[in-house]
C-alpha cells in the first residue's frame, strides 16, 4: 500500500450533486501530485476529503497505513494552504506559525526553534512580529506555507494557492514551492486549474473532469500521450487543434486532406487532434492555413488562421520566422504526431 | 487654512449639539453645589456654589430609605454589580449562542434563531409578572442573582454576534481545524479576539441597559440593601411629602451627577476599543 491511498472515493452533496465519482488514486511518499481540471470538476472536493473538511460519502482514504475516513481533521496530521491563505488576522506571523504547534502541546523552546527555522527557510524572519494585514501578497503566501511546513505534517495540501498572485509573482512562487517541496521532501497534493502550474510542479498529474480522473501520469506522459479528447484539449497551451474526420480502411479523411495508414482499426467519425507546435511549413502540404493574426512572443510566434472550411487553427513556429497577416501557409504534421479520438466517446483510438 | 462657509455651518451644528448634551449636565452639576434653599428660591444655577463638598458627602453617606438603612454609596455598588453582571453575562451568552447558531449547522438553527429574535418583541416589562413569579418561586428575590439572571438573555446581542460571525470566512475555521483547534479553542482563540471591538460595544450598551433598569429592581427588591441607584432617585429624598421639610433639591442634583459616573467611566474606559475597531480593519 502506498503512502496515501484513495479507494473508490465518492462524494455526493446533500442536494444530490455528485462531485466525485468512485475515484481511486495512490500517492507515494515524497511525491508531488497535482490535481488539475476546470473549475467545478471536483478536484478541490477531493482534496478537502483528504484534509477531512468534507465527509466521504463512499470509499476509503488511507494515509500512512491508517484508515482516516472518520478521523477528525485536527488529528490527521495534514497541512493545507488555502487559496486566500486563511491567515489568522489577529495574530502576528510568529503566532500564525506557532498556533498549530501550541495546540499539539509542544514546549515553548521547541516551538520557537521550529518557527525560526521555518521562517528562515521561507525568508520571512524579518516579518515575524507583523500582522498579516501588513504583508504583501507574496509574503502572505510564504506565511501560509510556513504555517504548513512548521508542523512537519505527513502531507501538504495546496488548494489553488497561487491564484491570488499577480503573474510574475505566481511564476516565482511556483518555482519556490517546487524547490521547497524537494528540499523538505513532504508528500504534496496541489490543486490548480492552471495547466502550466500543473505541468511544472507535478511529479505526477491527475487530470480531473466531472468528478472523474481522466488520466493519471507524469506531465510529459500526459502531454505526449493524452488518452482522451478532454485531456488533449486541456493540457497544452495554446490548445490542441481539433478537426472533424472519418476513418475508413485505415485512412483518415478530414476536410481537405487524408492521412493513410493511421495504425488503428477504428472506423467511423473521429476528431483529429494536432498540437500547434507539431506543425511545420513544407512543400508537400497537408493543411492550408490562411493567416488572420500573429502573436509574437519573442521565442515563438503563435499564428492563428482559418482552414478551407473556415475552421480556426493555430500554428506555433519559431520566433525568427516572419509571417505576414493574410499569408497562405502550407503545413505538415511533424513525425506523424497527431491524435485521433473517437468522436462519440472521446477515447483515444490511435 | 481657509475656512469654507460649509465648515462654519457644520461647526455651528456640532457646537449646538454639544451644548444640547452638555448644558443640562452642567446645570445639574452647578446646582448641586448650592444649598437647597438657594435653588428653591432662585432657580437653577449656572455657577459653582460653596456647598459642593457638603452636599456630595451627605448624599454618599447619609442613610436613607424608609427604614433609614441604605446609603447612596451602597446603591451605587448595587447598581454597579447588577449592570456589570448583566453586561458580562449578556455578552458571554450572546456570543456563545451566536457561535452555536452559526457554526453548528444543526437543522433547527434557523428556527431557533428566529425564536430568539422574536423575544425582542417581548421586553421584560411585558413579561414582568411571570418573570417575577419564577424568580420568587426560586427564592431569588432580594438577591443579586435575582436582579441579574432574568435580564441576561439578549436577542439584540445574539443577532449582532451572529451577523459578525457570518462574515468570518470559512477557511479560517478550516485552517484552524487543521491546526488542531477544537470547538472551544476556535471560539476562544479566534472568535473572541476577532470580535473584541464588537464585545466592547455590546458591553457598553448592555452595561447602560442594566444600569438604567428601574421596574425590575423596583419589584424585585424589598430589602433596602439591594436597592439600586435608579430606584433610589425616586425614593431616597422624598421625606418632604407632609410638607414639613423642604425638598432637598441640591442633594438630588448631586445624586444625579454621581449616578452618571459609572456608565461614563465604562464608556471612557472601553472607547479605545471602539476607535481601534473604526480605524483598523482586521480582515
Amino acid at each position: 500500500m502506498s503512502f496515501l491511498d484513495l479507494k473508490n472515493v465518492t462524494k455526493i452533496y446533500p442536494n444530490g450533486t455528485k462531485a466525485v465519482h468512485e475515484t481511486s488514486l495512490s500517492v507515494d511518499e515524497g511525491e508531488f501530485m497535482v490535481f488539475v481540471g476546470p473549475s467545478g470538476c471536483g478536484k478541490s472536493t477531493l482534496l478537502r476529503m483528504v484534509a477531512g473538511l468534507e465527509d466521504i460519502t463512499e470509499g476509503d482514504i488511507n494515509l500512512d497505513g491508517k484508515l482516516i475516513n472518520e478521523v477528525d481533521p485536527s488529528e490527521r496530521d495534514v497541512a493545507m494552504v488555502f487559496q486566500n491563505y486563511a491567515l489568522y488576522p489577529h495574530m502576528n506571523v510568529y503566532n500564525n506559525l506557532a498556533y498549530g504547534l501550541k495546540n499539539r502541546g509542544i514546549d515553548k523552546e521547541t516551538i520557537e526553534q521550529k518557527v525560526n527555522d521555518a521562517a528562515k527557510l521561507l525568508q520571512i524572519s524579518d516579518y515575524l512580529q507583523r500582522k498579516p494585514s501588513m504583508l504583501s501578497g507574496g509574503q502572505r503566501q510564504r506565511v501560509a506555507m510556513g504555517r504548513a511546513i512548521v508542523r512537519n505534517p505527513k502531507i501538504f495540501l495546496f488548494d489553488e494557492p497561487l491564484s491570488n498572485l499577480d503573474a510574475k509573482l505566481r511564476i516565482q512562487m511556483r518555482l519556490e514551492i517546487k524547490k521547497l517541496q524537494q528540499k523538505v521532501g513532504v508528500t504534496s497534493i496541489f490543486v490548480t486549474h492552471d495547466q502550466v502550474e500543473a505541468m511544472t510542479l507535478a511529479d505526477r498529474l491527475a487530470v480531473i473532469n466531472n468528478g472523474i480522473i481522466e488520466q493519471l501520469g507524469t506531465p510529459i506522459e500526459i502531454y505526449d500521450n493524452p488518452k482522451s479528447l478532454f485531456v488533449a484539449g486541456f493540457i497544452g497551451s495554446p490548445q490542441m487543434n481539433f478537426l472533424d474526420g472519418n476513418i475508413k480502411n485505415k485512412t483518415l479523411s478530414a476536410e481537405g486532406f487524408e492521412i493513410k495508414d493511421i495504425g488503428s482499426d477504428f472506423e467511423g467519425e473521429v476528431k483529429l487532434g494536432i498540437r500547434p507546435e507539431h506543425l511545420s511549413q513544407s512543400e508537400n502540404s497537408l493543411i492550408n492555413l490562411k493567416v488572420d493574426l500573429v502573436e509574437q512572443l519573442g521565442s515563438d510566434n503563435l499564428v492563428y488562421g482559418q482552414l478551407k472550411d473556415k475552421k480556426d487553427f493555430c500554428y506555433r513556429c519559431p520566433g525568427n520566422l516572419t509571417i505576414e497577416k493574410g499569408a497562405d501557409l502550407s503545413l505538415n504534421i511533424e513525425n506523424n504526431k497527431y491524435y485521433i479520438f473517437d468522436k462519440s466517446t472521446g477515447k483515444r483510438v490511435n | 487654512m481657509k475656512i469654507k462657509p460649509l465648515q462654519i455651518i457644520a461647526h455651528i451644528i456640532l457646537i449646538l449639539g454639544v451644548l444640547l448634551m452638555v448644558v443640562p449636565i452642567w446645570i445639574s452639576f452647578a446646582s448641586s453645589s448650592h444649598d437647597s434653599v438657594t435653588i428653591l428660591t432662585e432657580g437653577m444655577k449656572f455657577h459653582i456654589g460653596d456647598q459642593l463638598a457638603r452636599n456630595y458627602n451627605e448624599v454618599l453617606n447619609e442613610k436613607g430609605g424608609w427604614s433609614e438603612e441604605v446609603t447612596a454609596a451602597k446603591m451605587f455598588i448595587n447598581s454597579f454589580i447588577m449592570a456589570l453582571g448583566i453586561a458580562t453575562l449578556k455578552v458571554v451568552i450572546s456570543a456563545m449562542s451566536a457561535y452555536a447558531l452559526v457554526y453548528y449547522r444543526f437543522k433547527l438553527a434557523v428556527p431557533i434563531f428566529w425564536l430568539i429574535f422574536i423575544t425582542l418583541l417581548v421586553p421584560l416589562e411585558v413579561r414582568i409578572f411571570p418573570s417575577y413569579k419564577i424568580v420568587s418561586d426560586l427564592g431569588l428575590t432580594n438577591s443579586y442573582t435575582g436582579l441579574i439572571l432574568p435580564l441576561v438573555a439578549s436577542a439584540t446581542a445574539t443577532f449582532f454576534f451572529r451577523q459578525f460571525y457570518k462574515t468570518i470566512p470559512d477557511e479560517l475555521l478550516e485552517s484552524a481545524k487543521l491546526d488542531g483547534a477544537n470547538a472551544w479553542s476556535f471560539f476562544i482563540d479566534f472568535l473572541v479576539p476577532l470580535s473584541k471591538t464588537m464585545i466592547a460595544a455590546m458591553f457598553i450598551f448592555m452595561f447602560v441597559y442594566g444600569y438604567s433598569q428601574y421596574l425590575w429592581p423596583l419589584i424585585m427588591t424589598t430589602a433596602e440593601e439591594y436597592w439600586t441607584v435608579v430606584m433610589g432617585m425616586k425614593i431616597i429624598y422624598t421625606e418632604s411629602y407632609e410638607g414639613v421639610a423642604l425638598p432637598r433639591t441640591a442633594e438630588r442634583f448631586a445624586y444625579i451627577i454621581l449616578s452618571m459616573i459609572p456608565p461614563v467611566l465604562v464608556v471612557v474606559f472601553l472607547q479605545k476599543w471602539f476607535i481601534k475597531g473604526l480605524i483598523q480593519t482586521e480582515k
